[in-house]
């Protein structure tokens, strides 16, 4: 998050795109149910009747993977009343004419016709937005997981330069991170580009930095993305693979393919807390212990490093995962011997710029939100106060693309995914919580009440939904919360795997596969004959 | 009966809320909401609540397994350890660093991601190191 969690108070308006807030962050949610107390606006652009739309002013519901339409939408409404930000375009951005030019060519007319959202809400939407004195943008996966993910971010933030409202309180572009520590795995450089803090592997004086600091010599070329190595494995480049806490068989689109990947590959180490789809199919599993078990930090979603304090004993002859990893590493032939997370919380501290000040004992009250460059700095509340970190902030001129597979006559309906509030993921953790399972222990296929007319399926009734890659088979769950021809599965049910579905085209640069988007059929089952799921999964 | 609440960070999704686990005679037991948390003031979500479940599961792994055909068997943590060793040493070896990919965990700690990339970077030698992200 550029902004603060507590800062999304004080908001005046708030827009919410691509983010089931109330059910994937509650806690964030009720910051905006107080800022809505105080008499902010709340607009929410979802393809779905989410739960916080009940709080919104407006819901703009947009046809899937038609973002960056709607953005530029509401720009071209804004500049064509002159509501812009003009001091801010002037000295803190560049690049606004290359804007101009193709926010010209999306007109009200145009972007309601292909998003599907009235023209007289695209025009309320873009007077609450700009005309707030403080305005913030939370998004999440819906905004990201598309083959236009990247362009639907930097729209985004076009349109939050346009107005102003960055590098100042209760404003920015706001993603709310899925995992608790996602932030701190990419803070962390578990990414195949960069080191801790974001700093680039191909930089020779950065790469030499590490090289001292590790005794070893490095490699100069990016790695592979997770997106990258299953097909790399079933190429035959790729002949082990390590997976720490992650059911990649469950929760990558395609996942068939994925799990075919991994039955083929000669060495599959994975070390996690729980038996999984993925760590049936490994060679080695290593028992780690769970938060409540082991020491260490997380970095919550708006850069907030905070401390884990150890509760109970790990169960068994499970153990923290640093002490497996460095077990492994001295094994071989790389000695570690950190004496506790601390000590390499230090080391991480030495190396890491957006982390030199941060310290286990600075860490007992609140935390720290980083950039918090040495032990004297607070932490950073929000970013890009007076300047972006590559000066001036740069406006992308972006077309709208559609979404990589559209519904056609043989895949007639579109399906999107997501979670629901009391599953979490691929339900490693939340089914093996008793009373969460109880709440919700089915998958389920959102369907619109008409297009159950025609399928002459009713409420609670099983159907086969197929892809391109695959099928797999669900109830029913009638609802108008999507439009027709758009249906919603949630991910988190391996009886289900909605991610057989999904579509594995990815992002050009981000590599994110666009989960909330593909094609789909549905035809209505009798539950006791499994023949036509079968032969539809050997696909 | 020893009672005691430890204060600590949800594992659940970014917001990163404070939470109290409450412990037993050792054993954990329940989970309050921190009051003092700059995140949650004192509330959960439903996850939050019932966090303490699935640490307690039954389910849990335990013990090192090792896969002895169509199988994964209980196995001792040095055996498992060397034959994860030799196996990652010997494809190394032969295929190169870059034949070896390692997912690292948006779940785990900040300390076990770096040991894990320095792990992948500086001892296999490869940069092949991702996680979830974008899932």
């Amino acid at each position: 998050m550029t902004n603060s969690i507590e800062e999304i108070e004080g908001a005046d308006c708030i827009l919410i795109i691509g983010s089931n807030t109330s059910i994937a962050h509650p806690l964030i949610a009720t910051r905006v149910s107080r800022a809505k107390a105080r008499g902010a606006k709340l607009i929410v652009a979802d393809p779905r009747k989410i739960p916080i739309i009940l709080q919104s002013d407006l819901h703009l519901q947009q046809n899937l993977g038609t973002d960056v339409a709607l953005i530029n939408g509401l720009m071209h409404i804004i500049l064509k009343k002159g509501w812009q930000d003009q001091v801010f375009i002037d000295e803190r951005t560049e690049n606004i004419e290359a804007l101009k030019k193709v926010v010209e060519n999306y007109p009200p007319e145009k972007v309601s016709e292909i998003t599907g959202i009235p023209v007289a809400d695209l025009e309320k939407a873009a007077e609450y937005y700009a005309k707030a004195e403080r305005a913030s943008i939370l998004y999440t996966m819906g905004i990201t997981q598309h083959t236009t993910g990247v362009d639907n971010v930097k729209s985004l933030a076009n349109l939050a330069m346009l107005t102003g409202n960055l590098g100042k309180e209760s404003t920015g572009i706001n993603p709310l991170r899925g995992q608790n520590n996602v932030q701190g795995a990419c803070d962390m450089g578990g990414l195949p580009n960069v080191y801790t803090g974001y700093q680039a592997v191909i930089d020779q004086a950065v790469r030499q930095k590490f090289e001292e600091a590790w005794g070893a010599r490095l490699p100069d070329k990016i790695g592979l993305t997770a997106t990258e190595m299953f097909p790399a494995v079933l190429d035959g480049k790729m002949k082990a693979l390590i997976i720490l806490g992650e059911n990649p068989v469950v929760s990558d689109a395609d996942c068939l393919h994925v799990e075919k990947a991994l039955k083929a590959i000669d060495f599959l180490l994975v070390i996690d807390i729980f038996k999984t789809p993925t760590s049936d199919l490994a060679h080695v599993v290593l028992p780690g212990a769970a938060f409540a078990e082991k020491e260490g930090t997380f970095s919550n979603t708006e850069r907030r490093v905070q401390l884990l304090r150890k509760a109970v004993e790990p169960p068994g002859e499970s153990k923290p995962d640093w002490q497996i990893i460095q077990e492994l590493s001295s094994r071989f032939g790389y000695p570690m011997d950190y004496a506790s997370p601390r000590a390499i919380m230090e080391e991480i501290a030495k190396l890491t710029p957006s982390y030199g000040g941060i310290t286990y004992d600075r860490l007992q009250g609140d935390g720290l939100q980083w950039p918090c460059p040495n032990t004297e700095h607070p932490g950073t509340k929000f970013l890009h106060q007076g300047r972006f970190t590559r000066g001036k902030g740069l406006f992308s001129a972006i077309e709208y693309k559609p979404a990589a597979e559209i519904a056609d006559e043989e895949y007639p309906f579109q399906l999107t995914t997501g979670r629901v509030h009391v599953h979490y993921h691929t339900g490693t953790m939340t089914r093996n919580s008793p009373s969460l399972e109880r709440e919700i222990s089915e998958c389920f296929l959102e369907m619109h009440p008409e297009d159950a007319v025609e399928l002459k399926v009713a409420d609670g009734d099983w159907v086969v939904i197929a892809s391109r890659r695959g099928a797999v088979s669900s109830r029913v769950k009638l609802t108008d919360a999507a439009g027709r021809k758009t249906v919603f599965m949630p991910f988190h049910f391996l009886e289900s795997r909605a991610n057989i579905l999904t579509n594995p085209a990815f992002d050009p640069i981000a590599k994110i596969p666009e989960y909330k988007v593909c094609a789909v059929k549905i035809q209505k089952m009798d539950p006791s004959d499994k023949s036509i799921l079968s032969s539809a999964s050997a696909h | 009966m020893e009672f005691k609440t430890v204060l600590t960070s949800c594992p659940y999704c970014g917001c990163g809320c404070g939470l109290l686990l409450e412990v037993l005679d050792g054993k954990l037991v329940g989970t309050l909401p921190s009051k003092t948390s700059p995140v949650n003031h004192g509330k959960l979500c439903v996850k939050g609540w019932t966090v303490h479940e699935f640490v307690t599961s039954p389910n849990r792994l335990t013990k090192p397994m090792v896969r002895k055909g169509d199988t994964l068997q209980e196995s001792s943590w040095d055996d498992a350890l060397n034959l994860a060793a030799t196996r990652l040493k010997e494809i190394k070896e032969k295929y190169g660093s870059d034949s070896i990919g390692v997912l690292t965990s948006a779940k785990c700690t900040n300390e076990e991601n770096y040991v894990l990339q320095k792990f992948a970077r500086a001892a296999i030698g490869t940069n092949n190191i991702d996680h979830c992200a974008r899932l």
